[in-house]
């Protein structure tokens, strides 16, 4: 499952790649490289970074100097390292809080788009209860729920996570049940049905393998989303504490009272790295999104499903 | 904040099946069913919230933990009924909520009604001015991005819509106000007015609590003025997160009118190319526009929290931090029920336009 799901997701764009040309393919390679280049600094935090991330100086607020390349916070935190060691936080928080919401999302639209009826009246309203309030105001309630006097890295990565988990489920679960539903009156479905294969077996072989096919893209559009819901929640200080984790959101927030003062390297550079983690995961959804002309990809998915049609019908 | 998905043109055709079997027909069905499903939306978040804010612990300890004795601190949460059961707290709370009653805030003893009224107008005008801004950068930018499509004009249309979206409200706060408040000078760095006009403010009779409305009806000048330099920047940086949006919007939804035989016929006529976009492309395309615009509502209340912490802009975003930090549920409650209607009651009319508008949805 997992290294089918990677080799999926890695095939589209490099096939997008071939695809696009002008405007479109420098969309594409710049959010490719800058999505590269957010993980890469994620990955190799512990090497860039010159110090720690809650490592402590006793220069306060100092200017951008050979030391510390890009200044200290009012905290004695070195901008830089902070800067740095954000990333893998981020990535962390989406991780886990994608792969809740798609787990819980998927299940859930499974059930609610195949067995119909009551479950999946009252699983809609919720769904879009949740979908239509605004999404970091319930994270934020989430998250004070969760985090009482919890104040180590981890928790406060799975607190922020299932907050942002919480209001994402909705949109898996709109896509997954939507795509059941379509699925539920195909042929193939029906045939399995008639040959005697159980619920269970067909929601989890015949529909739930055909409706997974779009997640990659929601993946790659709520990536950026799960950023800026990570962001604000550290901004209104509802995120991660400063002093387990480094988080661009929390930095943000005292640079706030900083740059009233005129010192801006204190928010200039955790911001400058929302925007570019952001930009690259939203331009890379996007181009792909848009390169996705939908004739081509039907042609392409008929004879891909028909394919599978025939091996599901043999297995079967 | 599923904003910058682009609508693709079929949506409406795409949801009308699905309706077609829940509701099978007349228009009066469909919009009563649709303003039914306005309860249990609110109901649903107002029950989640409930709960949720209960695990958070409780008021009196957030405010006086430590500073009183374990015991003393039991007598006085038992006699605001916090250790009662909560389903029985529930039912209570939901039976104050029918009857209109939303209680007093438990940290600064207001009434919710008054509470909400004076900090709800503050991110009404807070909304107003940067639909504005937004409107008035999104609207020029995707005719132009549409009419010059896959040019260079519309490349840059297209990343900057991109950017703004990728820009948090508090940072393009944080940029604005090192640019604008600290080196240039130009405006203040925070806050609704100065401390006169905030005087002036609350000595008005009957106003509406939308500043520059109230300074203009009572002809003070001067207090306008100062009420617009403070409105500009946090007006600026929420405006532009959702200019964002409508300028892919209207883009999208331009490029497919553009196309039609009816503005090619124009052309021929001799109709100008700046008529041809501004009336006879822009005007059709406008259905689609409004009704998504509808939708933006909650990106919206969600970006006023961020930009109401960032500029002190003393509304129902910064209130709701400041309630959720003091654990006031009673506040927060009133908060999220006012939002929920608002949120619910604008998809509400969303829909109602919408099938108005196009007949395949409510079939």
């Amino acid at each position: 499952m997992e290294s089918k799901k990677s080799l999926f997701s890695r095939l589209p764009v490099i096939s997008q790649l071939k695809k696009s040309m002008g405007l479109q393919r420098g969309m594409l390679v710049t959010g490719i490289v800058l999505t590269l280049i957010f993980l890469l600094t994620a990955a190799l935090a512990p090497l860039i970074a010159p110090f720690g991330p809650t490592q402590r100086f006793d220069e306060t607020q100092a200017a951008p100097s050979s030391v510390h390349l890009w200044g200290t916070t009012a905290g004695g935190y070195d901008v830089l390292s902070r800067t740095i060691w954000g990333a893998q936080t981020a990535v962390f928080v989406i991780v886990i809080a994608v792969a809740l919401s798609i787990f819980i999302g998927v299940i859930l639209g499974l059930l609610s788009g195949y067995l119909g009826g009551w479950l999946d009246r009252i699983l809609v309203v919720v769904a879009d209860a949740i979908y239509a309030f605004p999404t970091l105001l319930l994270a934020m309630v989430m998250s004070i729920a969760l985090t009482q006097g919890s104040s180590d890295m981890w928790a406060g990565i799975f607190a922020a996570a299932i907050s942002i988990t919480v209001v994402f489920i909705p949109q898996y679960f709109r896509v997954i049940r939507a795509e059941t539903i379509r699925l539920k009156a195909e042929p193939f479905v029906e045939s399995a049905i008639v040959v005697g294969a159980s619920t269970v077996r067909i929601m989890a072989r015949h529909i739930f393998k055909n409706a997974t096919r779009t997640l990659p893209l929601i993946f790659t559009l709520n990536a950026s989303e799960a950023i800026l819901t990570l962001a604000g929640l550290g901004f209104l200080g509802f995120g991660i504490e400063p002093s387990s984790a480094a988080e661009w959101g929390y930095d943000l927030n005292h640079a706030q009272s900083d740059a009233t003062a005129g010192i801006w390297w204190t928010g200039v550079f955790p911001g400058a790295a929302i925007v570019m983690t952001v930009l690259g995961l939203t331009l890379l959804g996007e181009s792909m999104n848009d390169l996705n002309d939908p004739r081509l990809r039907g042609r392409k998915k008929t004879k891909k499903n028909a394919a599978k049609k025939q091996e599901e019908l043999v297995e079967a | 904040m599923t904003a910058l998905i682009d609508l693709p043109a079929e949506e409406p055709a795409l949801q009308a099946p699905k309706s077609k079997k829940k509701t099978g027909g007349s228009l009066g069905k469909y919009l009563a069913i649709r303003f039914v499903l306005i309860f249990p939306t609110i109901f649903i978040l107002v029950t989640m919230v409930f709960f949720l804010m209960r695990l958070t612990g409780d008021p009196i300890t957030a405010a006086l933990g430590g500073r009183l004795p374990a015991d003393q601190l039991a007598i006085r949460i038992h006699e605001a009924g916090y250790d009662r059961p909560l389903f029985i707290q529930y039912f209570e709370y939901l039976g104050q909520i029918a009857t209109g009653n939303f209680g007093r805030t438990i940290s600064d003893n207001l009434l919710i009604s008054d509470m909400l009224a004076t900090y709800g107008s503050a991110t009404l005008e807070l909304a107003i001015n940067s639909l504005v801004v937004a409107l008035l950068i999104g609207i020029p930018l995707g005719m132009l991005a549409a009419y010059k499509r896959d040019k260079w004009q519309d490349a840059i249309a297209r990343v900057l819509a991109i950017a703004f979206y990728a820009t948090p409200v508090f940072f393009a706060g944080l940029i604005l106000k090192l640019i604008f408040s600290i080196w240039l000078g130009w405006f203040p760095v925070a806050g609704r007015g100065t401390t006169s006009t905030e005087i002036f403010m609350a000595q008005l009779e009957s106003p509406s609590g939308i500043y520059w409305l109230d300074a203009l009806r009572s002809g003070n000048m001067n207090a306008f003025w100062d009420v617009v330099q403070h409105s500009i920047l946090p007006a600026t940086a929420l405006g532009l997160l959702t200019a964002g949006i409508f300028l892919r919007l209207v883009r999208t939804n331009m490029i497919g009118t553009l196309s039609r035989d009816y503005v090619e016929a124009g052309r021929s006529r001799g109709v100008s190319e700046f008529r041809l976009i501004t009336k006879h492309a822009y005007k059709p395309a406008l259905i689609p526009i409004i009704t998504v615009m509808g939708l933006q509502i909650a990106l919206l209340l969600g970006g006023a929290v961020l930009t109401e912490t960032t500029f002190e802009w003393k509304g129902l975003g910064f209130q709701l931090a400041q309630y959720l930090t003091a654990r006031d549920f009673v506040a927060v409650q009133g908060i999220v029920v006012l939002l929920a209607v608002i949120v619910a009651v604008t998809n509400f009319i969303v829909d109602v336009i919408a099938a108005l508008i196009d007949p395949r949805v409510r079939y």
